[in-house]
């Protein structure tokens, strides 16, 4: 293929070793050393991903960890134009500055519905595996550039806006990341059968209700716990849905797997496990509390939860 | 076949809530739930660093959809994106925060349904745009605008972007959730239409539509009451 992911493993990379070192000259920063540190390990993961040993990427993700975690990533100062400024900018350069902020969609979606067959003697243009990231990469890269010529900026100030954004991120930018490999670790320790064990053996499902709410509230559950609705569903659909709803009170599959899935879902909403969702925009949007995404969703979250307990119980036989 | 099934690894499950529960650093709370995890599993050190280590090499895909789009919205913001997108609301007489973001959540979630999920999300679409504009829509409004009334505006169109997502994208049928229910099921031996999964997924996600719509309804009655208290004291 033409266009791989390690591109743009390498392009970030790269912008995570500029912010590095930025704030490595940054003496408005009351910990520069170790914030430069963090950042310029993260930039090895995925400079050096493919050369580095699995216990080196595990000693240095737990190295970034103890940073991040004792607060050694902090804010530099970021010579920021006045809102004056910028509001005379937006007037002079009007609905112009929407065309690079819709470049990064447009080409996404272009890219992983219309490109994303199109090869050249079987050489693919964009790695058929990831055509929505590479795809959203390439976006990126022409929104910069679109971006760089609409406002005369140079591609270096555009570094400097980066830094300042993910530096107000600052650990909610590993969060994800590392939840995600504390998910593949749970998958790794049989994490899936022991709570499959532990609900079938102690909740009595006789009551066809108690089996449906059992069945979407371990799903929303175990999603809490996870982070992940993909993590919740193999456990649950296994150890209750396919069992007792479908074993035992005959239900249509494709709802069971509908309606379970939502209710997964339901609980992505309420969990801070769910990082990217959750945490990443509280953080994004600079809320003081970074568990207000989260505590909004619960109110919408848990009508849906009981509408699907109902929905389901209602749809089962049809 | 109580005795094949190790229950250790639920401690790791312990650290998590204890974790959340007492306010802990959530970077240092994972830390701690791996270790855990790990060691309840019975690995050594070196054994649980390598399995971390390759994970943590595997899942690097995941930031590139936070990361890569930053410097183009950075550079944007800097020339006035924000500010921009507020003023232009501000034109719109009869815009207020609930009626943009149910007209948000709309466009989200029909265009998820459509397996177009890449129109929206957090970095590229609600900072730069939706969370100024449902802030924009208020101040206009209300120019004393409270911090607390902000920063519940944006919380609510973040939570709008996410709900429009979830509920969408799963009625989509090439998506990836359809497809891995029908692996799983496939394995247990139950054989099902991917299409019959994704409409039994539409009354739920009409359901939900109608459920953060009153919500975000309810939240233009919940601002002219907090504004309206402000200004009798």
């Amino acid at each position: 293929m033409i266009l791989k992911l390690d591109f743009f493993y390498l392009v970030l990379g790269a912008m995570l070793l500029i912010i590095a070192v930025m704030a490595l000259r940054d003496p408005h920063n009351p910990k520069r050393y170790s914030s430069a540190l963090f950042w310029a390990l993260y930039a090895m993961v995925y400079l050096a991903g493919d050369w580095l040993s699995p216990v080196a990427a595990g000693a240095l993700m737990v190295v970034m960890a103890l940073i991040a975690g004792f607060g050694g990533v902090t804010l530099g100062r970021y010579s920021e134009r006045s809102p004056d400024q910028r509001r005379d900018s937006a007037q002079r350069l009007g609905h112009k500055l929407l065309i690079p902020a819709l470049i990064i969609p447009v080409t996404t979606m272009i890219g992983s519905t219309l490109l994303k067959d199109v090869n050249f003697d079987g050489l693919f243009l964009l790695d058929p595996k990831n055509t929505t990231l590479v795809s959203l990469g390439c976006g990126s890269l022409f929104a910069v550039a679109t971006a760089c010529w609409l406002t005369r900026a140079t591609p270096l100030q555009a570094m400097r806006e980066s830094r300042r954004l993910v530096d107000h991120l600052g650990w909610a930018v590993v969060l994800p990341h590392m939840l995600a490999v504390l998910g593949l670790l749970f998958t790794e320790a049989g994490m899936g059968k022991a709570v499959a064990h532990v609900v079938t053996s102690y909740i009595n499902m006789d009551v066809k209700l108690v089996a449906v709410a059992v069945y979407c509230v371990g799903m929303a559950l175990f999603t809490i716990i996870m982070g992940n609705g993909f993590a919740a569903f193999p456990v649950i659909a296994g150890g209750v849905g396919i069992p007792v709803l479908v074993g035992v009170y005959h239900a249509n599959p494709a709802i069971m797997a509908a309606i379970g899935m939502f209710s997964a879902y339901c609980g992505t909403l309420m969990t801070p496990m769910a990082a990217n969702f959750n945490i990443v925009p509280a953080a994004l949007l600079e809320l003081p509390d970074k568990n207000a995404v989260v505590k909004i969703q619960v109110a919408t979250a848990l009508p849906i939860l009981l509408a699907n307990i109902a929905l389901l119980y209602f749809l089962l036989n049809m | 076949m109580n005795h094949t099934v190790n229950l250790w690894p639920l401690l790791g499950v312990a650290v998590i809530v204890l974790g959340f529960a007492l306010r802990a650093h959530p970077v240092l709370v994972v830390i701690a739930a791996c270790a855990v995890t790990g060691f309840a599993a019975s690995m050594d050190v070196a054994h649980l660093l390598a399995v971390l280590g390759a994970a943590f090499i595997k899942t690097r895909n995941l930031p590139l959809i936070l990361l890569l789009p930053l410097a183009a919205i950075g550079l944007l913001e800097r020339y006035g994106l924000k500010e921009h997108a507020q003023a232009s609301i501000a034109r719109i007489k009869s815009a207020t925060t609930g009626r943009l973001l149910i007209v948000y959540l709309a466009i989200r979630e029909i265009s998820a349904a459509f397996g177009l999920t890449s129109i929206g999300g957090h970095p590229n679409m609600v900072r730069p745009l939706i969370a100024p504009m449902a802030e924009g829509a208020a101040e206009t409004r209300y120019p004393a605008l409270t911090d607390a009334l902000r920063y519940r505006i944006r919380a609510m169109s973040a939570a709008t972007d996410n709900v429009g997502l979830f509920f969408g994208e799963d009625v989509f049928v090439a998506f990836g959730a359809i497809v891995l229910m029908q692996t799983i099921l496939r394995g247990e031996g139950i054989e099902v239409d991917p299409l019959h999964m994704a409409l039994w997924g539409i009354p739920t996600a009409v359901t939900a539509f109608i459920i953060h719509a009153w919500r975000l309804h309810r939240l233009d009655a919940h601002i002219a009451r907090a504004m309206m208290k402000g200004d009798q004291v």
